[in-house]
């Protein structure tokens, strides 16, 4: 294993991560077999202010993930030299199993647990604690899921040793290869292009539909999804050629750098946050008919699918500036 | 939402003059945290910045450099391999290169000596880099002394001292004219201490390298981002080996913020308690916790970051340099460019900010959650 | 206004130190008027106020409210009571701060806080306009004639003066209900006069009223419509007016 700061503290932070969601997910449990609102006893009293700690451990599971996602990418990209024919992040990820799998399943944690502290604030909300069952449902998914992360990153770093040939982000991300990210590399600009448009506006309209008749919530929050995926795509396919002016160089990591204006920070927030507020209108929907949450989910939605509307048409904007202004010009 | 702004803002004053109405509890607190990101940042600059400067100073470094080993151990490499590597496609140049160690027993110092054929440089002189100038005692225009390989003195004048700006590398270096690097050494004329090779297109590199060990199996070919590779893993390795001691430091650390929260003076029981029982909600309470944790973590984590900052740059770590250089008695003075980017922040924040927060957040649950009417039964 | 039906507080239950403060009580407290609960420390009047304020839940037992603002609450039942017994924490603090005004017996004031601050600080949690409350504020401290001690932390204070500022607390979200808590205790009888008196002009301000004392200057006063006596937990035979 390479020994660098940064390896051992995204370790440390995985396990802290980890750590604090079994507890949160223990306290779930008992929470979901005991809960008994009726109930004036000091166990129900003592649930209900258990409640407040798994909001608490889930709240800062998010932020630390969130860091440690970028602390992710910034160790994989100061780690590229030890392994021939790195030449950024994308070429460390790819040298020992799990690497990848390690930063799409943080990716995956963040948004999940960005949708649970939705579904939680609408929780608090409703004078009967509509979502709990839910809510903690959801909690026993997220757990396993960080632990698994857990495993996987311990596994990458461990499994790393310099001077293992691989692929760097070059030949990774190139048209020829194959794989997924070679896919996504492979697809023609303006088809590109054409799709991101496609889904972005689709959003938009089911977004301005929402909030003038305050039906299709569901399609919203599909369409988020699409909007995520769809956004990260993008990043891969054509707005890296774009921003590095460069036709060959797909990797979606090395624009969060200094020398690009630190664009990459801009792009993913945006994506991330519209992701998790998209979402989570979806997955509030459900329970709109709910006695105790008719008069605040509306609002919340609404405020919601601004919130969402606004990250992805950031996003947008940035993406339209970066193609717009780049001096590379590609043919059709 | 500006209902939700003024309320963060309002509990934050109540949260920022509660600190301050307990200050000494507080203050040393915030001193050993202080400290602690104070270690650890000048301990994540020094070494960032190091690596950054050995990257650009071995950018000019050749490519390839070809040496040649006998029973494991370096040995002279022959000037005949010059001519046939020459031949090789893809290779600009070939350049021979004489250099050596010289110890010299009245100062106690290693000096690496080189040869220059650059004509500015006639036959009895030399220039050295700015430490052995110091060790020496010595500056432009004064007499050296080195002892021959014939164990006769030879005496050169000391032509210039190399800038400051090669300190990294050029602190301990000597350079003397080929005839009198002959003189000192006296190596066999027909061999040099190594190559140093050049190409056109540098992802050739590793095929060249490997051809050349197949025509020359004694070769030892070293890749210029070998060298590179190396150098990252040694600073890496010190520097995760102290990041490993430091977080058992941070440990004790988060132990004692732990200690210091869940052990709320009686005042501040009551003043919790006071605040549930007026009709703040336990949510409330707890985002008073959260932007008392804050504040503290802030101040502690921007004075830590600047006085590290000074430090490592300013003052060039002088608390790291045993650890982190090696020892040796010529020590480079220079100045290190500051280099601040995004992986080191978000390490520090990983390093220091989390674990507080982490060690204080059930500790503060706790103390939220207290029962509103317990003010009343007290 | 407020019913309270069949409600029992147990504080450990089930542990050897199990502690039964309220037991079966039952009792209304009628809108503009006001009730006093008598009985001697250790009866359960205590337990019994933060029962009804909406500090605490019952053990077991109902708690109906009336003519409660109800943004985001439960429907009302037919007769326009909310039952509250099972509101969370959240709920139960809004309608607390809406509607209830306390004075607690030892005062409950934040050392080092100044005399405005501490009557803010209610108001804190409501995100509204800061100015506003600062001047709402002012203009208690005026009408109890603190204003000179604004910007002093309340140590200074004496025993009289803190007692106004905790009244002034009490009022800053100008609630429909005011409980007191054994506020005569710290007070000589000039200044517990003083103190009813000051209660009779809530009381014709419509505002309801709920003390608990053992001091006779209070359940013997003229203005109480209505008196309840404790003991052990329980309610004794309700004393004539």
């Amino acid at each position: 294993m390479i020994q660098q700061p940064g390896v051992l503290a995204l370790l440390a932070a995985s396990a802290l991560v980890a750590a604090f969601l079994a507890l949160a997910a223990g306290f779930g449990l008992r929470i979901l077999r005991r809960w008994d609102l009726r109930s004036g006893s000091d166990l129900q009293l003592a649930l209900e202010r258990e409640t407040y700690l798994v909001s608490t451990l889930v709240a800062f599971a998010l932020a630390a993930e969130v860091v440690s996602l970028f602390l992710f990418v910034f160790t994989a990209d100061g780690l590229h030299g030890r392994f021939a024919g790195a030449m950024c992040a994308a070429g460390t990820l790819n040298a020992a199993p799990g690497g990848y799998a390690t930063l799409l399943l943080k990716v995956a944690d963040c948004l999940l647990a960005g949708v649970w502290l939705v579904l939680n604030h609408a929780d608090t909300r409703g004078y009967d604690y509509p979502l709990i069952r839910v809510k903690y449902a959801l909690l026993l998914v997220l757990a396993p899921l960080v632990w698994v992360e857990a495993f996987l990153a311990f596994r990458y770093f461990t499994g790393l040793k310099a001077e293992v040939i691989t692929s760097c982000c070059g030949s990774l991300f190139s048209q020829g290869q194959g794989g997924l990210a070679g896919d996504l590399a492979a697809w023609p600009e303006r088809t590109a292009m054409a799709v991101l448009a496609a889904v972005l506006a689709a959003l938009f309209v089911a977004g301005g539909v929402f909030l003038r008749t305050r039906r299709g919530a569901y399609a919203f929050g599909l369409l988020s999804g699409l909007a995520f995926l769809a956004g990260a795509g993008s990043l891969v396919s054509f707005v890296s050629v774009y921003i590095y002016e460069l036709p060959t160089h797909h990797c979606p990591f090395c624009f969060i750098q200094a020398e690009y204006g630190h664009v990459g920070y801009l792009l993913y927030g945006t994506l991330l946050g519209g992701g998790i507020a998209g979402l989570g209108t979806g997955a509030l929907t459900p329970f709109r008919h709910r006695a105790s949450l008719a008069a605040a989910l509306p609002a919340l939605q609404r405020r919601l699918v601004l919130a969402a509307l606004l990250c992805f048409g950031l996003f947008a904007l940035v993406v339209a500036y970066r193609v717009g202004t780049s001096s590379l010009r590609l043919g059709p | 939402m500006p209902g939700t702004l003024r309320r963060t803002l309002s509990i934050l004053d109540f949260a920022l003059a509660s600190l301050l109405r307990r200050k000494g509890r507080n203050a040393a607190l915030l001193a050993v945290y202080t400290l602690v990101v104070f270690v650890t940042a000048s301990l994540v600059f020094f070494t960032q910045a190091v690596k950054r400067e050995a990257h650009q100073v071995l950018a000019d470094a050749p490519g390839l450099v070809v040496q040649r080993t006998l029973a494991g151990r370096q040995d002279l490499v022959p000037l005949a391999w010059a001519d046939w590597v020459r031949g090789l496609r893809g290779v600009r140049s070939v350049r021979p290169r004489w250099w050596g160690y010289y110890y010299d027993g009245a100062f106690g110092a290693n000096f690496t000596v080189q040869a220059s054929e650059e004509a500015a440089l006639p036959a009895g002189s030399a220039r050295i880099g700015a430490g052995a100038a110091r060790i020496l005692r010595v500056k432009e225009g004064d007499l050296i002394t080195l002892r021959g390989h014939d164990n006769l003195p030879l005496l050169l004048t000391v032509q210039g001292i190399l800038s400051s700006d090669s300190e990294l590398v050029a602190s301990d270096l000597l350079l003397l004219p080929k005839e009198d690097f002959q003189t000192l050494f006296g190596l066999p004329p027909d061999q040099a201490t190594d190559l140093a090779v050049d190409v056109a297109n540098p992802r050739e590199l590793p095929t060249l390298a490997a051809k050349i060990a197949e025509r020359y199996p004694e070769a030892r070919p070293i890749l210029h981002s070998e060298i590179l590779r190396t150098y990252d893993a040694i600073f890496d390795w010190r520097g995760g080996l102290l990041v490993a001691v430091l977080m058992i430091a941070v440990l004790c650390f988060a132990i004692f913020a732990w200690d210091r929260a869940a052990g709320l003076s009686a005042e501040e029981r009551r003043e919790i308690g006071i605040l549930k029982s007026i009709g703040w909600e336990t949510s409330d309470v707890l985002l008073l916790k959260l932007l008392e944790g804050l504040a503290v973590s802030l101040t502690a984590f921007l004075t830590g970051c600047v006085l590290a900052y000074g430090h490592v740059f300013l003052f060039s770590a002088p608390l790291f340099e045993g650890a982190l250089k090696g020892w040796s008695v010529l020590y480079p003075r220079y100045r290190l460019v500051p280099v601040v980017d995004g992986y080191q922040l978000s390490l520090l924040f990983l390093l220091a900010v989390v674990p507080y927060t982490a060690a204080t957040l059930i500790p503060g649950w706790r103390a939220a959650t207290v029962d509103p009417d317990a003010a009343m039964r007290s | 206004m407020i019913e309270v039906a069949n409600v029992t507080k147990t504080y450990h239950a089930g542990r050897p130190n199990a502690y039964t403060a309220v037991d079966g009580v039952s009792l209304a407290v009628e809108r503009g008027k006001l009730t006093v609960l008598k009985g001697p420390s250790g009866s359960g009047k205590t337990t019994l106020l933060s029962l009804v304020g909406c500090m605490a839940r019952p053990s077991s037992g109902r708690i109906h409210l009336r003519g409660v603002r109800t943004a985001g609450l439960p429907v009302p039942e037919a007769d326009g009571a909310l039952e509250i017994t099972s509101l969370p924490e959240r709920f139960l603090t809004e309608i607390r701060r809406a509607t209830f005004g306390f004075i607690f017996q030892h005062f409950n004031l934040i050392k080092g806080v100044s005399t405005l601050e501490n009557v803010m600080l209610p108001a804190y949690p409501l995100g509204g306009d800061p100015a506003a409350l600062r001047r709402r504020a002012g203009e208690l401290l005026e009408r109890f004639g603190l204003s000179r001690h604004a910007r002093e932390p309340i140590d200074r204070l004496s025993g009289g003066e803190m007692q106004r500022v905790a009244i002034a607390r009490a009022l800053v979200n100008d609630p429909a209900v005011i409980i007191a808590d054994e506020p005569t205790a710290h007070l000589d009888s000039h200044l517990s006069e003083a103190f009813m008196a000051l209660m009779g002009t809530f009381k014709e301000g419509g505002r309801t009223l709920l003390i608990a004392s053992h001091d006779p200057l209070v359940y013997d006063s003229p203005l109480v419509d209505a008196t309840h006596e404790l003991r052990d937990g329980r309610l004794c035979a309700k004393a004539p007016a």
